[in-house]
């Protein structure tokens, strides 16, 4: 496999390869923001049932 | 009640309980996950490099592999979310709400890449990144409405009335839906016509349709995945002080 030839795409390489980049990029931020979000949020929660507690 | 039997009307509510739901979510993400990356993996090699380019548009047709996937599911998850309305609506069904929300910035994420895709595949074939005609115009207001149904949950104190606010909002703009899938045939337009849904005779070959199967097939899963990552949030947020979510505290703790 010639990867300086498949990266250019006959010529359409800056279409092709931007149009990969930004769907990758939304998939992975729409999966990986509530991930991140719901961690925060159990933080928050263990935080204020600890204190709860006293 | 009397039309469903009572162990499927008992499934039904087992599932739907929160507690439960969280916990099933937990067992299926990993799967699902692994099942996405085979079908991304044989997707892609298939497209991007198996599959021969086109006789007219080169290697730009490449395109597809990502932009009609993401197409097809911005209506397919809109029809989605319409259904959870209509049993939000009438079973106020806490589950269907939170399945409501937490599709809204999948499908708005599947949108926003069929619109950028399409700009980029336009570019090269048709010499402009946009024209104002039917299909682009209403994927367009499609986008805004996923928008919308968004802020409109976030801009409601009280999470029920709420979700009633925006089940009634999703349920009207799906009239936006066949306006969609059929503007390419109403309309004339740049647009091409629909090349895979020909089922008696697709206009497209083999070794290009089978990686796009493929692809839609994955992005199918990418939405389960997402889905359930927002639906575990959206549970933790509205059912924080309850019971069992101080249990899975206590776990974590």
């Amino acid at each position: 496999m010639n990867w300086e030839v498949f990266l250019e795409m006959g010529g359409y390489g800056f279409y092709v390869w931007t149009a990969y980049g930004v769907t990758f990029a939304v998939l992975l931020l729409n999966i990986l923001w509530p991930i991140m979000q719901r961690k925060q949020l159990l933080r928050q929660l263990i935080i204020r049932q600890k204190r709860g507690q006293r | 009640m009397s039309v469903i039997p009572a162990s499927i009307g008992r499934f039904f509510h087992r599932t739907a309980s929160p507690p439960y739901f969280y916990a099933l979510a937990d067992k299926l993400i990993p799967w699902l996950t692994a099942i996405l990356l085979v079908l991304l993996v044989c997707g892609l090699y298939g497209g991007l490099y198996l599959a021969p380019s086109d006789y007219q548009q080169g290697d730009s047709y490449r395109i597809i592999y990502i932009h009609v996937p993401a197409a097809w599911m911005s209506l397919f998850v809109y029809v989605l979310m319409a259904v959870m309305a209509g049993i939000a609506l009438v079973w106020r069904m806490k589950l269907a709400e939170v399945m409501l929300i937490a599709s809204a910035p999948v499908g708005a994420g599947f949108t926003f890449i069929a619109l950028v895709t399409g700009s980029l595949w336009g570019k090269p074939m048709w010499g402009t990144w946009w024209v104002w005609d039917a299909r682009l115009t209403f994927e367009l207001i499609l986008l805004f409405q996923y928008l919308g149904v968004v802020s409109l949950y976030s801009a409601i104190e009280d999470k029920r009335s709420a979700a009633k606010e925006v089940a009634i909002l999703a349920l009207v703009g799906v009239v936006n839906v066949p306006i969609i899938h059929y503007s390419v045939e109403w309309w004339s337009t740049l647009h091409q016509g629909p090349t895979v849904t020909k089922l008696d005779k697709p206009s497209i070959h083999v070794t290009m349709l089978i990686p796009l199967l493929l692809m839609a097939l994955a992005f199918k899963f990418y939405y389960l995945i997402a889905v359930l990552q927002n639906a575990k949030l959206e549970l933790l947020k509205r059912e924080s002080s309850s019971q069992w979510v101080k249990n899975l505290l206590e776990k974590k703790a």
